[in-house]
Protein backbone atom coordinates (compact mmCIF):
# COMPACT_ATOMS: atom_id res chain seq x y z
CA UNK A 1 0.00 0.00 0.00
CA UNK A 2 1.43 3.31 -1.03
CA UNK A 3 0.18 6.48 0.51
CA UNK A 4 1.09 10.04 -0.13
CA UNK A 5 0.75 12.43 2.73
CA UNK A 6 -1.61 15.29 2.18
CA UNK A 7 0.19 18.62 2.09
CA UNK A 8 -2.78 20.42 3.59
CA UNK A 9 -3.81 17.88 6.13
CA UNK A 10 -5.86 14.75 5.82
CA UNK A 11 -9.18 14.64 4.06
CA UNK A 12 -11.12 12.51 1.66
CA UNK A 13 -9.86 11.96 -1.87
CA UNK A 14 -12.84 13.89 -3.09
CA UNK A 15 -11.37 16.98 -1.44
CA UNK A 16 -14.82 18.27 -0.67
CA UNK A 17 -16.96 18.49 2.43
CA UNK A 18 -19.36 15.64 2.98
CA UNK A 19 -17.66 13.73 0.21
CA UNK A 20 -17.51 10.32 1.82
CA UNK A 21 -20.25 7.95 0.84
CA UNK A 22 -21.28 6.16 3.98
CA UNK A 23 -22.87 2.81 3.31
CA UNK A 24 -21.05 2.09 0.06
CA UNK A 25 -17.73 0.29 -0.04
CA UNK A 26 -15.75 -2.20 -2.12
CA UNK A 27 -17.87 -5.11 -0.95
CA UNK A 28 -21.11 -3.29 -1.81
CA UNK A 29 -19.74 -2.46 -5.25
CA UNK A 30 -18.88 -6.11 -5.82
CA UNK A 31 -22.38 -7.24 -4.81
CA UNK A 32 -23.92 -4.63 -7.15
CA UNK A 33 -21.67 -5.82 -10.00
CA UNK A 34 -22.80 -9.40 -9.37
CA UNK A 35 -26.43 -8.31 -9.66
CA UNK A 36 -25.66 -6.35 -12.84
CA UNK A 37 -24.02 -9.36 -14.46
CA UNK A 38 -26.87 -11.63 -13.34
CA UNK A 39 -29.48 -9.28 -14.77
CA UNK A 40 -27.57 -9.01 -18.06
CA UNK A 41 -27.41 -12.80 -18.32
CA UNK A 42 -31.14 -12.93 -17.53
CA UNK A 43 -31.86 -10.39 -20.28
CA UNK A 44 -30.02 -12.44 -22.88
CA UNK A 45 -31.65 -15.62 -21.58
CA UNK A 46 -35.24 -14.32 -21.90
CA UNK A 47 -34.34 -12.89 -25.31
CA UNK A 48 -33.82 -16.43 -26.66
CA UNK A 49 -36.97 -17.98 -25.13
CA UNK A 50 -39.79 -18.01 -27.73
CA UNK A 51 -42.45 -18.69 -25.08
CA UNK A 52 -41.75 -15.28 -23.51
CA UNK A 53 -42.10 -13.37 -26.78
CA UNK A 54 -45.42 -11.83 -25.79
CA UNK A 55 -44.11 -10.40 -22.53
CA UNK A 56 -40.55 -9.83 -23.69
CA UNK A 57 -40.74 -6.04 -23.96
CA UNK A 58 -42.02 -5.34 -20.41
CA UNK A 59 -39.60 -7.90 -18.94
CA UNK A 60 -36.63 -6.34 -20.76
CA UNK A 61 -37.66 -2.81 -19.83
CA UNK A 62 -38.04 -3.83 -16.19
CA UNK A 63 -34.66 -5.57 -16.09
CA UNK A 64 -33.01 -2.63 -17.84
CA UNK A 65 -34.58 -0.20 -15.36
CA UNK A 66 -33.21 -2.32 -12.49
CA UNK A 67 -29.68 -2.14 -13.92
CA UNK A 68 -30.03 1.57 -14.56
CA UNK A 69 -31.18 2.18 -10.98
CA UNK A 70 -28.43 0.02 -9.46
CA UNK A 71 -25.68 1.90 -11.30
CA UNK A 72 -27.19 5.31 -10.52
CA UNK A 73 -27.84 4.58 -6.84
CA UNK A 74 -24.64 2.77 -5.89
CA UNK A 75 -21.91 3.53 -8.45
CA UNK A 76 -22.99 7.16 -8.96
CA UNK A 77 -23.71 7.36 -5.23
CA UNK A 78 -27.12 8.98 -5.64
CA UNK A 79 -28.47 6.88 -2.80
CA UNK A 80 -25.97 8.41 -0.37
CA UNK A 81 -25.44 11.83 -1.90
CA UNK A 82 -27.23 15.13 -1.61
CA UNK A 83 -30.83 15.04 -2.92
CA UNK A 84 -30.10 17.86 -5.36
CA UNK A 85 -27.90 15.54 -7.43
CA UNK A 86 -30.82 13.12 -7.73
CA UNK A 87 -33.00 15.98 -8.94
CA UNK A 88 -30.34 16.95 -11.48
CA UNK A 89 -30.37 13.37 -12.73
CA UNK A 90 -34.10 12.68 -12.70
CA UNK A 91 -35.40 16.04 -13.97
CA UNK A 92 -33.85 15.82 -17.46
CA UNK A 93 -34.84 12.15 -17.61
CA UNK A 94 -38.47 13.12 -16.98
CA UNK A 95 -38.26 15.95 -19.52
CA UNK A 96 -36.80 13.65 -22.18
CA UNK A 97 -39.35 10.92 -21.44
CA UNK A 98 -42.23 13.41 -21.36
CA UNK A 99 -41.10 14.87 -24.68
CA UNK A 100 -40.95 11.41 -26.26
CA UNK A 101 -44.40 10.47 -24.95
CA UNK A 102 -45.82 13.79 -26.15
CA UNK A 103 -44.38 13.22 -29.62
CA UNK A 104 -45.75 9.68 -29.69
CA UNK A 105 -49.15 11.10 -28.83
CA UNK A 106 -48.96 13.88 -31.41
CA UNK A 107 -47.87 11.46 -34.14
CA UNK A 108 -50.81 9.13 -33.47
CA UNK A 109 -48.72 6.20 -32.25
CA UNK A 110 -51.19 5.55 -29.42
CA UNK A 111 -54.05 5.27 -31.88
CA UNK A 112 -55.47 8.70 -31.23
CA UNK A 113 -54.69 11.92 -32.98
CA UNK A 114 -54.21 13.93 -29.83
CA UNK A 115 -55.42 16.83 -31.91
CA UNK A 116 -58.86 18.41 -32.17
CA UNK A 117 -60.91 17.46 -35.25
CA UNK A 118 -59.43 19.21 -38.23
CA UNK A 119 -56.48 20.32 -36.16
CA UNK A 120 -52.81 19.87 -36.88
CA UNK A 121 -52.95 21.56 -40.30
CA UNK B 1 7.49 33.43 -10.20
CA UNK B 2 6.58 30.04 -8.87
CA UNK B 3 3.12 28.68 -8.35
CA UNK B 4 2.54 26.27 -5.52
CA UNK B 5 -0.48 24.04 -5.60
CA UNK B 6 -1.67 22.48 -2.41
CA UNK B 7 -4.74 20.46 -1.59
CA UNK B 8 -7.64 22.35 -0.20
CA UNK B 9 -8.82 21.54 3.24
CA UNK B 10 -12.48 20.52 3.53
CA UNK B 11 -13.43 23.74 5.23
CA UNK B 12 -12.03 25.77 2.34
CA UNK B 13 -13.38 23.64 -0.51
CA UNK B 14 -15.58 25.71 -2.84
CA UNK B 15 -19.30 25.07 -2.72
CA UNK B 16 -22.32 26.07 -4.75
CA UNK B 17 -25.38 26.70 -2.58
CA UNK B 18 -23.88 24.32 -0.05
CA UNK B 19 -23.13 21.63 -2.63
CA UNK B 20 -19.55 20.55 -3.41
CA UNK B 21 -18.66 22.62 -6.48
CA UNK B 22 -16.80 19.97 -8.49
CA UNK B 23 -19.50 17.37 -8.07
CA UNK B 24 -22.27 19.92 -8.76
CA UNK B 25 -20.49 20.93 -11.98
CA UNK B 26 -20.17 17.33 -13.10
CA UNK B 27 -23.83 16.61 -12.40
CA UNK B 28 -24.83 19.75 -14.27
CA UNK B 29 -22.83 18.52 -17.25
CA UNK B 30 -24.39 15.05 -16.98
CA UNK B 31 -27.87 16.63 -16.96
CA UNK B 32 -27.15 18.13 -20.36
CA UNK B 33 -25.84 14.79 -21.54
CA UNK B 34 -29.06 13.10 -20.42
CA UNK B 35 -30.98 15.49 -22.65
CA UNK B 36 -28.69 14.66 -25.59
CA UNK B 37 -29.05 10.89 -25.26
CA UNK B 38 -32.65 11.14 -24.03
CA UNK B 39 -33.60 13.09 -27.14
CA UNK B 40 -31.77 10.65 -29.37
CA UNK B 41 -33.27 7.54 -27.77
CA UNK B 42 -36.73 9.17 -27.68
CA UNK B 43 -36.48 9.97 -31.38
CA UNK B 44 -35.41 6.40 -32.06
CA UNK B 45 -38.41 4.96 -30.20
CA UNK B 46 -40.75 7.37 -31.95
CA UNK B 47 -39.37 6.62 -35.42
CA UNK B 48 -39.35 2.91 -34.72
CA UNK B 49 -42.97 2.77 -33.61
CA UNK B 50 -43.98 4.97 -36.53
CA UNK B 51 -42.21 2.68 -39.02
CA UNK B 52 -43.63 -0.60 -37.76
CA UNK B 53 -40.70 -1.82 -35.70
CA UNK B 54 -37.79 -2.31 -38.12
CA UNK B 55 -37.81 -6.02 -37.19
CA UNK B 56 -36.14 -7.12 -40.42
CA UNK B 57 -33.21 -4.74 -40.04
CA UNK B 58 -32.75 -5.60 -36.38
CA UNK B 59 -32.23 -9.30 -37.09
CA UNK B 60 -28.84 -8.33 -38.57
CA UNK B 61 -27.59 -6.97 -35.24
CA UNK B 62 -25.29 -9.13 -33.17
CA UNK B 63 -26.88 -9.31 -29.72
CA UNK B 64 -24.15 -11.64 -28.44
CA UNK B 65 -21.35 -9.14 -29.02
CA UNK B 66 -23.55 -6.43 -27.50
CA UNK B 67 -24.17 -8.62 -24.44
CA UNK B 68 -20.43 -9.23 -24.13
CA UNK B 69 -19.85 -5.48 -24.39
CA UNK B 70 -22.45 -4.91 -21.67
CA UNK B 71 -20.53 -7.21 -19.36
CA UNK B 72 -17.28 -5.45 -20.27
CA UNK B 73 -18.74 -2.02 -19.51
CA UNK B 74 -20.37 -3.17 -16.27
CA UNK B 75 -17.03 -4.63 -15.17
CA UNK B 76 -15.26 -1.39 -16.09
CA UNK B 77 -17.74 0.52 -13.93
CA UNK B 78 -16.85 -1.80 -11.07
CA UNK B 79 -13.10 -1.23 -11.54
CA UNK B 80 -13.55 2.54 -11.67
CA UNK B 81 -15.73 2.69 -8.58
CA UNK B 82 -13.12 0.53 -6.84
CA UNK B 83 -10.48 3.02 -7.98
CA UNK B 84 -12.56 5.77 -6.39
CA UNK B 85 -12.82 3.78 -3.16
CA UNK B 86 -9.05 3.14 -3.22
CA UNK B 87 -8.35 6.84 -3.81
CA UNK B 88 -10.67 7.66 -0.92
CA UNK B 89 -8.70 5.43 1.43
CA UNK B 90 -5.42 6.77 -0.07
CA UNK B 91 -4.30 3.45 -1.50
CA UNK B 92 -2.41 4.79 -4.49
CA UNK B 93 -1.24 1.45 -5.87
CA UNK B 94 -4.72 -0.07 -5.82
CA UNK B 95 -6.20 3.06 -7.39
CA UNK B 96 -3.62 2.89 -10.17
CA UNK B 97 -4.32 -0.80 -10.82
CA UNK B 98 -8.06 -0.23 -11.01
CA UNK B 99 -7.65 2.81 -13.27
CA UNK B 100 -5.48 0.86 -15.71
CA UNK B 101 -7.99 -2.01 -15.63
CA UNK B 102 -10.73 0.48 -16.52
CA UNK B 103 -8.67 1.79 -19.45
CA UNK B 104 -8.11 -1.77 -20.67
CA UNK B 105 -11.79 -2.67 -20.42
CA UNK B 106 -12.78 0.55 -22.20
CA UNK B 107 -10.41 -0.29 -25.04
CA UNK B 108 -11.81 -3.82 -25.17
CA UNK B 109 -15.31 -2.34 -25.50
CA UNK B 110 -14.21 -0.15 -28.41
CA UNK B 111 -12.40 -3.07 -30.10
CA UNK B 112 -15.54 -5.21 -29.87
CA UNK B 113 -17.59 -2.33 -31.23
CA UNK B 114 -15.17 -1.80 -34.13
CA UNK B 115 -15.30 -5.51 -34.91
CA UNK B 116 -19.10 -5.41 -34.85
CA UNK B 117 -19.14 -2.34 -37.12
CA UNK B 118 -16.75 -3.96 -39.59
CA UNK B 119 -19.01 -7.02 -39.89
CA UNK B 120 -22.09 -4.89 -40.44
CA UNK B 121 -20.40 -2.67 -43.01
CA UNK B 122 -19.03 -5.76 -44.79
CA UNK B 123 -22.62 -6.95 -45.16
CA UNK B 124 -23.60 -3.63 -46.71
CA UNK B 125 -25.24 -2.02 -43.69
CA UNK B 126 -24.00 1.55 -43.57
CA UNK B 127 -25.58 4.72 -42.14
CA UNK B 128 -27.00 5.41 -45.60
CA UNK B 129 -28.73 2.02 -45.87
CA UNK B 130 -31.93 2.95 -44.03
CA UNK B 131 -33.33 5.09 -41.23
CA UNK B 132 -32.75 2.28 -38.76
CA UNK B 133 -29.06 1.95 -39.59
CA UNK B 134 -28.72 5.71 -39.51
CA UNK B 135 -30.12 5.74 -35.97
CA UNK B 136 -28.02 2.73 -35.02
CA UNK B 137 -24.71 4.24 -36.12
CA UNK B 138 -25.57 7.66 -34.66
CA UNK B 139 -26.49 6.32 -31.22
CA UNK B 140 -23.76 3.72 -30.88
CA UNK B 141 -21.20 6.01 -32.54
CA UNK B 142 -21.96 8.91 -30.19
CA UNK B 143 -21.81 6.51 -27.27
CA UNK B 144 -18.49 5.15 -28.55
CA UNK B 145 -17.08 8.68 -28.70
CA UNK B 146 -18.10 9.15 -25.08
CA UNK B 147 -16.35 5.90 -24.16
CA UNK B 148 -13.23 7.13 -25.99
CA UNK B 149 -13.35 10.43 -24.08
CA UNK B 150 -13.74 8.53 -20.82
CA UNK B 151 -10.72 6.38 -21.68
CA UNK B 152 -8.59 9.50 -22.26
CA UNK B 153 -9.60 10.97 -18.89
CA UNK B 154 -9.08 7.68 -17.06
CA UNK B 155 -5.74 7.17 -18.79
CA UNK B 156 -4.58 10.61 -17.63
CA UNK B 157 -5.57 9.71 -14.07
CA UNK B 158 -3.87 6.30 -14.31
CA UNK B 159 -0.65 8.00 -15.41
CA UNK B 160 -0.99 10.56 -12.64
CA UNK B 161 -1.52 7.76 -10.13
CA UNK B 162 2.02 6.59 -10.84
CA UNK B 163 3.60 9.92 -10.01
CA UNK B 164 3.94 12.59 -7.37
CA UNK B 165 0.98 14.65 -8.67
CA UNK B 166 -1.46 12.07 -7.34
CA UNK B 167 -2.40 13.79 -4.05
CA UNK B 168 -3.42 16.88 -6.00
CA UNK B 169 -5.52 15.10 -8.64
CA UNK B 170 -6.94 12.02 -6.96
CA UNK B 171 -10.26 13.73 -6.15
CA UNK B 172 -10.86 13.78 -9.90
CA UNK B 173 -11.35 10.00 -9.86
CA UNK B 174 -14.84 10.64 -8.52
CA UNK B 175 -15.70 12.99 -11.39
CA UNK B 176 -14.26 10.60 -13.97
CA UNK B 177 -16.29 7.86 -12.30
CA UNK B 178 -19.55 9.79 -12.51
CA UNK B 179 -18.98 10.33 -16.22
CA UNK B 180 -18.02 6.71 -16.82
CA UNK B 181 -21.04 5.34 -14.96
CA UNK B 182 -23.26 7.66 -16.96
CA UNK B 183 -21.79 6.21 -20.16
CA UNK B 184 -22.55 2.78 -18.67
CA UNK B 185 -26.24 3.56 -18.04
CA UNK B 186 -26.57 4.97 -21.57
CA UNK B 187 -25.26 1.67 -22.92
CA UNK B 188 -27.71 -0.23 -20.71
CA UNK B 189 -30.53 1.69 -22.41
CA UNK B 190 -29.08 1.22 -25.91
CA UNK B 191 -28.53 -2.49 -25.33
CA UNK B 192 -32.16 -3.03 -24.37
CA UNK B 193 -33.85 -0.68 -26.84
CA UNK B 194 -31.73 -1.38 -29.90
CA UNK B 195 -30.41 -4.93 -29.53
CA UNK B 196 -32.93 -6.85 -27.44
CA UNK B 197 -36.39 -5.41 -28.08
CA UNK B 198 -37.11 -6.66 -31.56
Amino acid sequence: VSEHPDPAGGHSATAEPGARHAGAGPRTYLVVATFLVAITVMEVWVFYIPALARVLVPILLLLSACKFALVAMFYMHLRFDHAWFSYLFVAPLLIATGLAVALLWVFHVFGTTGLPPGGGG
Amino acid sequence: MSVTTVERSPSHAPTLAGLPLGRAGMWWFLSSEIMVFGGLLGSYVLARLAHGGWQEEMTHLNARIAALNTLVLVTSSLTLVQAHAAADRRDQQAARRFLWATVGLGLLFLCNKAWEYSGEIAHGFTPATSTFWSFYYTMTGLHGLHVAAGIVVTLALAIAAGGPRWPRVRHRVEYAGLYWHFVDVVWIAIFTLVYLIQ
